[in-house]
Parts: structure tokens; C-alpha cells; sequence
């Protein structure tokens, strides 16, 4: 999948998936669709123009590559976006292919012409399908970037949110990441991070634009352990009673070489952990505490939920 | 400590498990005095909710003794104090709280991004109901931690019996919102489906916001019987009588001014063909629940009436009849009740002596006998209406 940043008609940049794959690979899927059902119902016509209308082994398998056809329709049509579903395309190609190319061994005279054609007509559909898979499934994994955008309505005031976010030190308490901050006077700040197998990682951070309610920059300076910058925005809502938070973080500092300590720090998706970071920070400045069940005795953090333990009560320790 | 845990789907077992302890500021642990057996349990018991895990702690209907409280808890509750648990976690601090929404508490979900697949937006987290309402060990049990205490647990400071408050917790609110919903106007006709506890207490609610008379439609004689006796309804049985025609006779043709659906997601239907026309695809996935009450609600509503849906749905259902729905300018209303803010009016009402929730109960048993209470709530034997547990 191709992401791409595009603005959108709210005026807020996000990332979007390249659509083309996927209308080409619906394509296929009723293309898929057309051919399995002809070669079930029209199976004598079909064999005819492949040119193998000689054979007894044909008809089976044709009706094989029908029923093939059948599933792999299924496969792109159901769901949302086709991904693996195409490789079950190509897979099938290939095996045309090569039942092709055994058959061509017997054909002679017109038979063959006719077997050549086809030939030909499906690998030029397989070339299709296999640009379409690799196009379909390249980077579907892959993360949103370098730069990860959040947000999340807080039941206060602008005042009352851009003050407890302009104390750094506040934010080891929602953001699970973090171990410290220490603000050191002067707009610097040290922050300290948990990285795997009981590692830190430190950098120091310097204040970038500070605007009071409105807007808070900052960005580590050169040489840190951890090159980054961040910038939240308080925007009043809810005719000022709320407050929208949001958050922008970019790991684009010069320097490089960050990309791998990234994906320690966040894990696979950073999105995901800035979005429990500001569930948790609505929680804290809500409620003054995080909300934890006994099913999720951490409180709100996704990776957990895949692992979560029953409803019991902890075992007292 | 005791507690009566799912296993796995249609089998539920009381277990020893670690206590409960504060974990957060604002918790308190209660030990639990009487809790009830639920019709929406029933749902996790048949797994129809999704997200349950071997072990859960069940029960959202619970009352008890302080036991332990943090230090952040504030309205005055103290150790000792005699309370009623609200059946939804709510913060009291959010946008959804402070508008008496505590059913959509915008923080007591901890697996609210799990929740959000599912449903586009998270509700409130629930005592002992799925970890994909946040994965909150129930109340069934001996003793039971109470996230946002000072919110969610109301203090009982006479002598009413346990009998008397503790369906202030769920099935009490959850019907008298449904009656509320309806926006009842003196003289209105309001037909109740579903004689459980929920539409028994819709019923008695709607009397007494001031409608005329409540027609209230279900299968069994005996839970009919208890609407008729006890909070003065007329009733239908579906069984032996077609619901939409009787309506129509019992309302010279209007239909009901307003219809409540207390029954929910497993609702059965007296056409054998169309109750296993749903339950053939509720079984293949094709819909997760089974819209009879609220496809007949809907049908025999008068023009312009209002539906009121408080029967438990989790995903998705088929053949909704949106075009009567539009056509004839009907009005929905639904929602899990939102307790915090019906409690304490309605223990007044209690006081007083115009409601008197005792009535809805047919069996008291040991927690212990949990699994036996599951059995003859969900099967409809020994004329069960409520199953109350003693641990």
C-alpha cells in the first residue's frame, strides 16, 4: 500500500492510501469472477478456444482452474481492501502457466495457434496481476512516516490544559514511554526514555515557540540520544468549556541513524502509542487517575489488550 | 474469596480467586451483600457478547459494605457505609458525565480502542460484561473493587432491606429509562415487550409518568401474571395471540403511542420460520441479533410515536423496517441506562413507597448455587422472574 500525505478538505494533512491497486485489483476480482463462471457453465467452448478440446484431462481441469477462479474472486471482492488476495491470483497464473506449457507439448496445427493464444493471454494477465500484487501489499505494514499526528478532547479549559502540558515534568504520567522529565530552566529539559531490556535512552530538549493556550514547540538539541520534535495545539471546543489537543510529533532532526530507535522506543506503531498517551493524559487531567481494570491492570495501552488477562482481582502481592 | 466465574459459553462456576484491592485513588472494595443474576448476563453466558475470557468475574447488579477505600474518594462515603453500585463505571468528570450520560463515561473504558472497532465510539466500562467493555471483574462475588466510588456507589443510609435498593444498581433505572425515553403525556397507550425485570419495572415507571394504560407483550403466563397483578398492565401473550392485530383492536387502531423493547438480541419469535429464519443467521455470523421485539416495536407504533430500545444489542441486525420507520415519522431512543443519575430519585420513589422493587423476586440462593440460579433464570423454570445471590 502506498501512503501518501494529502490535506484533506478540513484543511488537516493525513496519510493516504494510493487507491489505484485496489480498483485495479476489484478489476481482477470480477475479471476472476467472469472466467470462473465460464469455465464451469461454458466449459466445451472454453477448451475449444484454449485449443485442448482434444483431451480428457482438460475438462477436470479446467473446472479446476473454474473453481479456482471462484475463490480468488471471493477473495478480492469481500473484502475492504485486497491485499494477500492478489498472490492467490498470481499463484493461479502461474499454475495456467504451466498447464499451459504442458499442453502446448501435444497441440500441433491450428490446436496449437489457438494454445498459443491463450498462452499468451495469460501471461499478459499474470504480468497485470503481479504489478497489482506488489503494489497491493508493498508497505502495507509500513507506519505512517516520520511524523505521527494524534488528538483527543479534554473536558477543561485551554488555561487549564496548555498549564499542565507546559509542565514537562506532567507528562511521564500519561506517556508510558517517558521515565522523566527535569525541567532545567531557561525552556531546556532533559528527558529520559525506557528502551527494551532495562536501557534508557536521554536527550535534552529546548522550547521552540511558546505560545500561552495556545501552542507549545519543542525540539532536542543537536547531539541528543534521541533526535525529535514535538508540537501541541489547544484548541477551545465545546463552546470553550473543552479543549482539543493536538499533537504532533516528528523524528526528523538531522542526523539520521533514528529510524531503528524509533521502532524500540514506539514499537511497531507510534500512532497507536500517541493515541494511548492522550487517552491516558484525557483521563489523568479528567479524573486524576488512569483508569485500570482488572482485565487491564496497566490502564489503557493496546499492545496489553492483545494479552489481557481474565476479570480477576490481582493476586495480592 | 468466592466467585462466580464465566468458563466458557453456557457454563459458569463459582471459584476461589485472589481479593480484590484498591488500586487507584478513587476505588473502593465492598464486600458484597446481594447481587442479582441479570437478563443481559444471559447474553455473556451464551456467548453471545464477544471478547469473554475463562475466568471473568460476572455480575453488575451488586450491593454491599465498604470495606476499603482510597484515598481520593470524595463525597463523604466511609468505611463501614452501606452501598448500592451503579451497573456502568463513570468517571463523573467528563463531557458525557457531566450531561447525565454516565452510561458513555469517556474514561472508564481501559480497552476503549478494542471497543471503538466495534462500535465507531466506546461506551462507559461495565462491571463483569466483556473485556471489550473494559475487563471490570463483576460482582458476583464475595467482595468487589469500585473504580470511581464516590461516583458510582450510593450510600443507603436507612434501613431499607437489600431487597428494596439493590435493583437501583441496573434493571430498576434501565426500565424507568425506558419509560422516560417515551416523553409520556397524560393518556398515552404504552406497550411494553419483554415481562422481565427490565419491562416489569418499564411498566410500573410508565404508570407512573402518567400514562393511561401499558400493554405489556411476552410468552410466559407466569412473568405476564406479575404485570397484570403487580403493576396493573394489560398483557399480550405472543404465543396464543397475534401482537400487531391485538394492538390495533386494544388501540381501535392507532397502536401504541409509544413501545418499549425490553427484550433485546435473543428474542424469539411465535413463528417458528421466522425465529429460525434469524437464529440460522445469527448462528452463521450473518447478523449478531435476533430484532424481533423491535421490528414488531417498530411496525405497530402509532404515526409519529417513539420507540424506546433498552433490551441489549451488541452488533448488528437484518430486515429493519426503516421504511415504516421513516415513513410514519417514528422516533428511537436507546441507550444503557445511565444509573448515577437515576439513583437517587428513585430511591425517593422507593421511600415513598411507589415503587416497591422487592416484588420482582422469586429466588434468594447462596452464591454458591450461582450456577443453578444461571440454569433456571435462563431456562424459565421453577417460574423464575429475579435470582438474588447471598454470598
Amino acid at each position: 500500500m502506498d501512503v501518501r500525505s494529502v490535506t484533506d478538505a478540513l484543511g488537516i494533512q493525513r496519510e493516504s492510501e494510493d487507491r489505484a491497486p485496489q480498483s485495479s485489483a476489484r478489476v481482477l476480482g470480477w475479471l476472476s469472477l467472469g472466467l470462473g463462471v465460464a469455465a464451469l457453465a461454458a466449459q466445451p467452448s472454453v477448451s475449444r478456444l484454449c485449443g485442448v478440446d482434444d483431451s480428457p484431462a482438460a475438462r477436470t481441469v479446467l473446472r479446476l482452474a473454474g473453481a479456482r477462479e471462484l475463490g480468488t474472486a471471493a477473495a478480492l471482492l469481500i473484502p475492504r481492501r485486497a491485499r494477500w488476495g492478489m498472490w492467490a491470483r498470481v499463484a493461479g497464473d502461474a499454475v495456467d502457466l504451466a498447464a499451459c506449457a504442458m499442453a502446448m507439448r501435444d497441440r500441433r496445427g491450428d490446436r496449437r495457434q489457438r494454445l498459443t493464444y491463450a498462452t499468451l493471454a495469460v501471461a499478459g494477465i499474470a504480468a497485470v496481476d503481479l504489478h497489482t500484487a506488489v503494489r497491493a501489499t508493498r508497505g502495507a505494514r509500513r507506519t505512517t512516516g516520520d511524523r505521527v499526528r494524534a488528538s483527543v478532547t479534554v473536558n477543561r479549559s485551554v488555561e487549564d490544559t496548555y498549564r499542565f502540558w507546559h509542565d514537562f515534568e506532567n507528562l511521564p504520567r500519561f506517556m508510558y514511554h517517558l521515565e522523566s522529565v527535569r525541567m532545567d530552566g531557561d525552556g531546556r529539559s532533559h528527558w529520559t526514555a525506557r528502551a527494551p531490556a532495562g536501557q534508557t535512552v536521554d536527550w535534552e530538549a529546548e522550547l521552540v515557540d511558546d505560545r500561552p493556550n495556545e501552542l507549545i514547540m519543542w525540539r532536542s538539541v543537536a547531539g541528543g540520544g534521541l533526535p525529535n520534535s514535538g508540537c501541541v495545539r489547544f484548541v477551545p471546543a465545546g463552546g470553550g468549556r473543552a479543549t482539543e489537543v493536538r499533537v504532533e510529533l516528528g523524528f526528523t532532526a538531522p542526523g539520521g541513524r533514528f529510524g531503528a530507535r524509533i521502532a524500540k522506543l514506539f514499537g511497531e506503531n507510534p500512532h497507536q502509542q500517541i493515541c494511548d498517551d492522550l487517552r491516558r493524559f484525557k483521563q489523568v487531567i479528567e479524573t486524576g487517575e488512569i483508569t485500570r481494570s482488572d482485565g487491564s491492570p496497566d490502564g489503557t495501552s493496546l499492545r496489553q489488550q492483545m494479552m489481557q488477562r481474565p476479570a480477576q482481582p490481582l493476586a495480592t502481592r | 474469596m468466592k466467585a462466580n466465574c464465566w468458563v466458557a459459553p453456557d457454563n459458569v462456576a463459582v471459584q476461589d480467586v485472589p481479593d480484590p484491592r484498591i488500586i487507584n485513588p478513587r476505588d473502593a472494595v465492598v464486600r458484597v451483600t446481594s447481587s442479582a443474576i441479570c437478563g443481559s448476563d444471559l447474553h455473556l453466558l451464551q456467548g453471545y457478547v464477544p471478547a469473554m475470557r475463562k475466568g471473568d468475574i460476572l455480575g453488575h447488579e451488586f450491593m454491599g459494605e465498604i470495606v476499603e477505600l482510597g484515598n481520593g474518594v470524595r463525597d463523604g462515603l466511609r468505611v463501614g457505609d452501606r452501598v448500592v453500585v451503579a451497573f456502568p463505571i463513570a468517571c463523573g468528570n467528563c463531557t458525557s458525565c457531566e450531561r447525565g450520560l454516565h452510561s458513555l463515561c469517556e474514561n472508564s473504558n481501559p480497552n476503549a480502542a478494542v471497543a471503538e472497532l466495534a462500535m465507531g465510539h466506546s461506551p462507559a466500562g461495565i462491571f463483569g460484561y466483556s473485556h471489550l467493555l473494559g475487563g471490570y471483574a463483576g460482582g458476583q462475588a464475595q467482595y468487589a473493587r469500585v473504580p470511581y466510588a464516590d461516583v458510582g456507589a450510593l450510600k443507603i443510609e436507612d434501613d431499607l432491606p437489600d431487597e428494596k435498593v439493590l435493583f437501583l444498581s441496573d434493571v430498576l433505572p434501565t426500565g424507568y429509562m425506558a419509560a422516560e425515553m417515551c416523553d409520556i403525556e397524560r393518556g398515552d397507550v404504552v406497550a411494553v415487550w419483554g415481562a422481565g425485570p427490565v419491562g416489569y419495572f418499564s411498566a410500573v415507571s410508565a404508570f407512573l409518568l402518567g400514562a393511561e394504560r401499558v400493554i405489556v407483550i411476552d410468552r410466559f403466563p407466569y412473568r405476564l401474571r406479575l404485570a397484570r397483578e403487580r403493576a396493573g398492565a394489560e398483557t399480550i401473550n405472543y404465543e396464543d395471540t397475534d401482537v400487531m392485530d391485538a394492538l390495533r383492536e386494544m388501540t381501535a387502531g392507532r397502536g401504541p403511542d409509544a413501545c418499549i423493547d425490553a427484550v433485546g438480541m435473543e428474542g424469539h419469535h411465535a413463528s417458528a420460520a421466522l425465529h429460525a429464519y434469524d437464529k440460522t443467521k445469527q448462528a452463521v455470523k450473518a447478523e449478531t441479533d435476533r430484532p424481533h421485539a423491535l421490528r414488531e416495536a417498530v411496525l405497530s407504533c402509532r404515526n409519529g410515536g417513539t420507540i424506546s430500545a433498552v433490551g441489549a444489542y451488541t452488533g448488528f441486525i437484518d430486515k429493519f423496517p426503516m421504511g415504516s420507520f421513516m415513513n410514519r415519522s417514528l422516533t428511537m431512543r436507546s441507550g444503557q441506562a445511565h444509573v448515577q443519575r437515576y439513583m437517587r430519585p428513585l430511591l425517593d420513589r422507593i421511600r415513598k413507597g411507589e415503587i416497591d422493587p422487592s416484588a420482582i423476586i422469586t429466588h434468594t440462593m447462596r452464591l454458591d448455587d450461582a450456577p443453578r440460579g444461571y440454569d433456571i433464570f435462563k431456562n424459565k423454570r421453577e417460574d423464575c422472574v429475579k435470582v438474588v445471590l447471598k454470598p
